[in-house]
């Protein structure tokens, strides 16, 4: 059996899918999400990297290496606004970030 | 396309960029008061000149060819420069609100306005993306100051969840649309918008592509907060600074909006019939559960939240119908809506108590006409403004959103809308009868500052009979704006 696009798009949609639940079933910790997060941008880096094979076009794998350096970025973000939060509730667990409802 | 021209056509980012990098260099030496007030006034200065900058694109009405520089990765248009000067009066006036809220609590420090100036970096490469490249990177460094500035009142424990909040949902969202992007790529070939829609021109669209319009067009639903992604909107528009969610509700949403409308008109445009559904449903979902959100919340920044995600139901309107009516509708109700936000937000930064804390309870203004006359009043034309109420210039918005909806033929969503707009109309009025024909409550008594009550004004004025004097010239702008997107009409 020969691997063809069909194969990557359907592990990145697999990872892509674990990402999102990754988020919303979470019930523990912060920290979590931010790992499904990178779960997510991962899974398109492996839809852009097929692709820019597949079709022999360099553009998919410029935006591969876009994708990484803003997700640096986006992390380092995120936890500084953990952090921020940390201080102030001694809590990272995401039952507990709900303060504000209605 | 010449290296110089390129420059030119891209001199406002310029300029924003560099004006930032210096700003932030500058602030790391002075963090005294008056450093934060003179970097406020030079961020504004900066915001003005690049408004200057940007104008004679949108007077001579430049288009197409003429105005992409960087190889096509990038459009000075006049659709891009109305967006822009949209966006750069709106943070210019949330910045200068900004000082007085944050030195009650010595909490405001110099990098506040050098992150609202990375954040209209964002903004403005976001509105001229021709690329799926250019609107990632615009997008992305709007959201990451964002996300800061939400998170920046220190002493307000409300304020770092909203960042956490934001940033989680936020990235949840840029992570959808990029998936997006990533398949319209793989099944189009290339990710400039251009080059997308000759792609999709002719015959039906495929699986993959109509995939990846769907996840492009949740993740931007995101952004501009339209139901079913508004989650978020009540708890961040509460907890971040008023200041910050004044400039949230008005500028990234001129930006968003103005994105979908390029990516949806531009990029799918030949694929119509496959995102009209989607923006009917989330037009009338986000009017209706904006409206029917609103009441029962005792928090005015919570309920006007709810407005904004009322208010770009009606926006979504004028994409469903995808005609350049339609479009310059939007434009013009963008403006209005821009104009009511900020007076709404700046109207809850004056509400005081005695000692210049802020008050945020709607019980808390119950009687604000006899103590505050003026601010009610300010207040009420506003109410009345964003329920649409003629003779107030939020009529007219509305209205030329659902005619454009009726030309196109979709007179059962003009209805629909319409019929939902009277539902939104009792939250607004509760705010006036509370203000005005219930017993005062006596806490709103504060001074409030000489700058707010400037800005108050004039957007008051700006949205009551007399906006109407300007119809005629900003109608002008707005078709002249929207005709970019339709270059064979």
């Amino acid at each position: 059996m020969t691997i063809g696009i069909e194969h990557y798009v359907v592990v990145s949609s697999i990872l892509f899918v674990l990402g999102v639940l990754g988020i919303f079933l979470n019930r523990k910790n912060v920290i979590v999400i931010l790992m499904a997060i990178e779960l997510i941008l991962l899974a398109v880096n492996i839809n852009l990297v097929a692709f820019s094979a597949f079709l022999h076009d360099l553009t998919g794998q410029v935006f591969a290496m876009f994708v990484l350096t803003v997700a640096a970025g986006e992390a380092a973000i995120g936890l500084a606004i953990l952090v921020l939060y940390f201080r102030d509730r001694g809590t990272i667990a995401v039952d507990d970030v709900s303060h504000m409802k209605g | 396309m010449d290296w110089a021209q390129s420059l030119r056509i891209a001199a406002p980012e310029e300029l924003l960029s560099v004006a930032g990098i210096i700003l932030l260099v500058a602030s790391a030496w002075g963090q005294t008061r008056r450093d934060a007030r003179a970097v406020t006034w030079l961020s504004v200065l900066t915001l003005a000149v690049a408004a200057i900058m940007t104008a004679p694109a949108l007077w001579s009405g430049v288009s197409g060819a003429d105005a992409l520089a960087f190889s096509g990765l990038f459009s000075g248009d006049a659709f891009a420069a109305f967006a822009k000067l949209l966006i750069y009066a709106a943070a210019g006036a949330s910045l200068l609100v900004a000082p007085a809220f944050f030195e009650k609590q010595n909490a405001y420090r110099p990098e506040y306005p050098v992150l609202v100036l990375f954040a209209v970096l964002g903004m403005s490469m976001m509105v001229s993306a021709t690329n799926l490249l250019t609107l990632y990177v615009g997008l992305e460094l709007n959201s990451l100051a964002a996300y800061v500035l939400a998170a920046f009142h220190k002493p307000d424990q409300r304020s770092a969840e909203a960042g956490l909040k934001y940033f989680v949902l936020g990235a949840l969202a840029s992570g959808i649309l990029l998936f997006g992007m990533s398949l319209t790529y793989g099944f189009t070939g290339t990710i400039n918008f251009a080059g997308i829609a000759t792609a999709l021109a002719g015959g039906a669209i495929s699986k993959g592509a109509l995939f990846g319009l769907t996840f492009v067009l949740a993740g931007l639903a995101f952004k501009i907060s339209a139901v079913p992604f508004h989650m978020w909107t009540p708890d961040v528009y509460e907890g971040a600074p008023t200041p910050v969610t004044t400039l949230f509700a008005s500028a990234p949403k001129v930006a968003a909006l103005a994105l979908t409308m390029r990516v949806t008109l531009e990029a799918f445009g030949p694929q119509a019939a496959a995102w009209q559904q989607i923006v009917v449903f989330a037009a009338l979902a986000s009017i209706v559960i904006g409206a029917l959100g609103a009441i029962g919340q005792g928090n005015i920044k919570r309920l006007l939240a709810y407005s904004s995600i009322n208010n770009v139901g009606f926006v979504l309107i004028g994409l469903a119908a995808g005609t350049p009516q339609g479009a310059s509708a939007m434009l013009f109700y963008l403006t209005v809506y821009v104009a009511m936000t900020i007076g709404g937000f700046v109207a809850v930064l004056m509400l005081k108590d005695a000692e210049g804390n802020q008050i945020e309870s709607i019980a808390d203004m119950a009687g604000l006409s006899r103590t505050r006359p003026l601010l009610a009043a300010g207040l009420a034309v506003i109410m009345f403004s964003l329920a649409g109420i003629p003779p107030m210039l939020g009529f007219w918005g509305k209205f030329m959103v659902f005619q454009a909806a009726v030309q196109a033929g979709m007179i059962t969503l003009a209805a629909l809308g319409i019929a939902a707009s009277v539902i939104g109309a009792f939250y607004y009025l509760k705010v006036v009868k509370v203000m005005y024909f219930d017993e005062p409550a006596g806490k709103a008594t504060g001074r409030s500052d000489m700058l707010h009550e400037w800005l108050l004004a004039t957007c008051t004025l700006f949205i009551s009979p007399l906006g109407y004097l300007i119809t005629k010239c900003l109608t002008a702008l707005t078709v002249v704006a929207a005709g970019v997107l339709f270059p064979g009409a």
